[in-house]
């Protein structure tokens, strides 16, 4: 399949014509312009004036990455409970997971990209900033674990608002039981290819995004440890624009490369055969 | 200890704050001796507010590693209020290798309202850092041993709280930001501090209960800047008595058990 074909299936696979395009037009929050909301899914996202590359559900995501029909969920039933006791915290949580359709903040799951089998977990934040609680870390977890097992690369797609502050303490752990996962599966040989999304912050970033073996970043999204006004408010002065950008992070050294999301299933095939072959004793 | 009448949350908060509480400075050379310290990332520079070194605790060669809260203002603004930058944490997790080599177990000190947050950070990895001690220490062949001393805020705090064992002062907190912090964030109102204090569960006995601590470090009466002496004292009691308890094992059991205490910690049904 050429890569003209394969754009036009999978954005195919998004837009029907009984598909009413009900949602708002998206104004794009880097540039300002404003894009229809049907032209924004056939062009996967991306603002078609900047290229900034927006949020998108980790269904979409998932469907946009995966061969198709490729992907089976992992724990799709695991759901938080409430380690500290926090007031209302519950029903918030139920109230989303009925807004959202899904029960965390993170997807995870086996599938083959272009053939290539993998173990993927995609952060969705319509579920409250995808932030990391005990689910997030749990389920990112296992799925290290399963990738050691199987013998599998690994691919997550981040994006987080940071720790879930209503579970406190726990949710703080789980920067280093992620962390920790990571790390042995390192250990055991294999491949974690981190794609940094929009937003990827704090306590995320603190952990497991910023440990892979290979880190790619979308687009103009916006990667940090500190939220730009608590350093605006500590400096008293304006950032620059892009600061927290894709683009800042690898001038400072901190990610591999940008990779725009039509490119972005391609560039992961390549990058896991990469790592299969050519093994030296 | 027991006859103690129980402290609220935020009145802890005050005592940690009391501007006499001692800092690793004073209990240094209480706990330890021989003590030389070093210097460096062997990157970016060297981070005042994450001090490190060697030396002896009951004769045993240590590393010791500690965030670094200043007695003054003037102290504060050279260690950046215990505010460490990526170099702090790179330094640290040099001399953590360090202690690696030569068998020599790792003793961190917490003491931060979190990790720094401006422009140098950011450009030099914060985020980064942070993840890489996470990490690093996770598989470090060596018994580490933490005790927060006052403050253990967030990522900044756990980035030296991968460990063996984990103790608290017993009027240290251990939260995953400061009570202002998650005050303003969920509330929009800073000063809410004092609720915000009363749900966190940021007590060395909540941290306790959740699995995250293993053990209390009682301070006397009113709090450890009324005696940094006993205070020193029943530091270096626990030190020992978990140095002493960690070195009969074999570095694969410690590894193991250090990855199972944070494993296990989350609450979720399936």
């Amino acid at each position: 399949m050429t890569m003209e074909e394969w754009f036009k299936q999978v954005t195919k696979r998004f837009y029907t014509d009984d598909d009413q395009p009900k949602e708002p037009d998206f104004k794009c929050p880097r540039c300002g312009e404003t894009t229809p909301a049907k032209e924004l899914r056939e062009g996967l996202w991306v603002c078609s004036h900047c290229g900034y590359h927006s949020r998108m559900t980790a269904r979409d995501r998932i469907e946009l990455t995966c061969d198709h029909d490729s992907f089976t969920e992992h724990d799709a039933g695991m759901s938080t409970l409430n380690p500290i006791d926090f007031p209302d915290y519950e029903d918030k949580i139920k109230d989303l997971q009925e807004k959202t359709g899904l029960t965390e903040a993170v997807i995870t799951g086996e599938c083959t990209i272009h053939g290539e089998k993998c173990v993927i977990g995609v952060m969705d934040s319509h579920f409250m900033m995808a932030s990391m609680g005990s689910v997030v870390g749990e389920k990112i977890t296992r799925a290290f674990e399963f990738a050691e097992e199987n013998k599998l690369p690994i691919v997550l797609f981040t994006a987080s608002g940071g720790a879930r502050m209503q579970e406190g303490l726990v949710s703080l752990m789980q920067m280093a039981k992620t962390s920790g996962a990571a790390a042995r599966f390192s250990q055991s040989g294999g491949l974690y290819i981190t794609v940094l999304t929009d937003p990827t912050t704090g306590g995320v970033t603190a952990s497991f995004a910023s440990l892979g073996d290979i880190i790619i970043a979308e687009p103009k999204v916006l990667v940090g440890f500190a939220g730009r006004r608590v350093i605006e408010g500590t400096i008293k002065q304006r950032l620059p624009e892009d600061f927290q950008s894709a683009e800042f992070l690898l001038e400072n050294g901190f990610v591999d490369m940008i990779v725009e999301r039509k490119n972005m299933r391609r560039t992961i095939a390549h990058l896991i055969r990469l790592h299969r072959s050519g093994e030296v004793r | 200890m027991d006859e103690k009448t129980i402290i609220a949350p935020y009145d802890r908060l005050k005592i940690i704050r009391n501007k006499d509480r001692p800092t690793i400075r004073d209990y240094l050379p209480l706990i330890f001796t021989d003590f030389y310290e070093l210097h460096g990332d062997r990157f970016h520079g060297d981070d005042k507010a994450i001090l490190g070194g060697i030396g002896r605790l009951e004769g045993i060669p240590v590393t010791i590693i500690a965030e670094v809260k200043g007695r003054d203002v003037y102290e504060n603004k050279e260690v950046n209020f215990a505010m460490p930058h990526p170099e702090g944490y790179r330094k640290a997790l040099r001399l953590a290798h360090q202690a690696e080599k030569f068998h020599r177990p790792v003793i961190c000190f917490i003491d931060t309202p979190g990790a720094y947050c401006g422009v140098g950070a950011e450009k030099r990895g914060q985020g980064e850092a942070i993840a890489r001690s996470l990490y690093e220490f996770m598989t470090l062949r060596t018994p580490v041993i933490s005790v927060v001393l006052g403050e253990g805020g967030s990522g900044g705090a756990l980035a030296l709280g991968v460990c063996d064992e984990l103790a608290m002062l017993e009027n240290a907190v251990y939260s995953v930001i400061s009570p202002r912090g998650f005050a303003s964030i969920l509330w929009k109102d800073a000063n809410r501090e004092e609720e915000a204090c009363n749900i966190m569960k940021i007590t060395a006995e909540d941290a306790v209960s959740l699995g995250v601590a293993e053990q209390i470090i009682p301070e006397p009466e009113g709090g450890a800047h009324n005696d940094p002496e006993t205070t020193a004292e029943n530091i270096s009691e626990f030190l020992s008595k978990s140095l002493k308890d960690k070195m009969t094992k074999s570095i694969d059991e410690l590894l193991k058990s250090r990855y199972n205490k944070f494993r296990k910690i989350g609450e979720f049904s399936e």
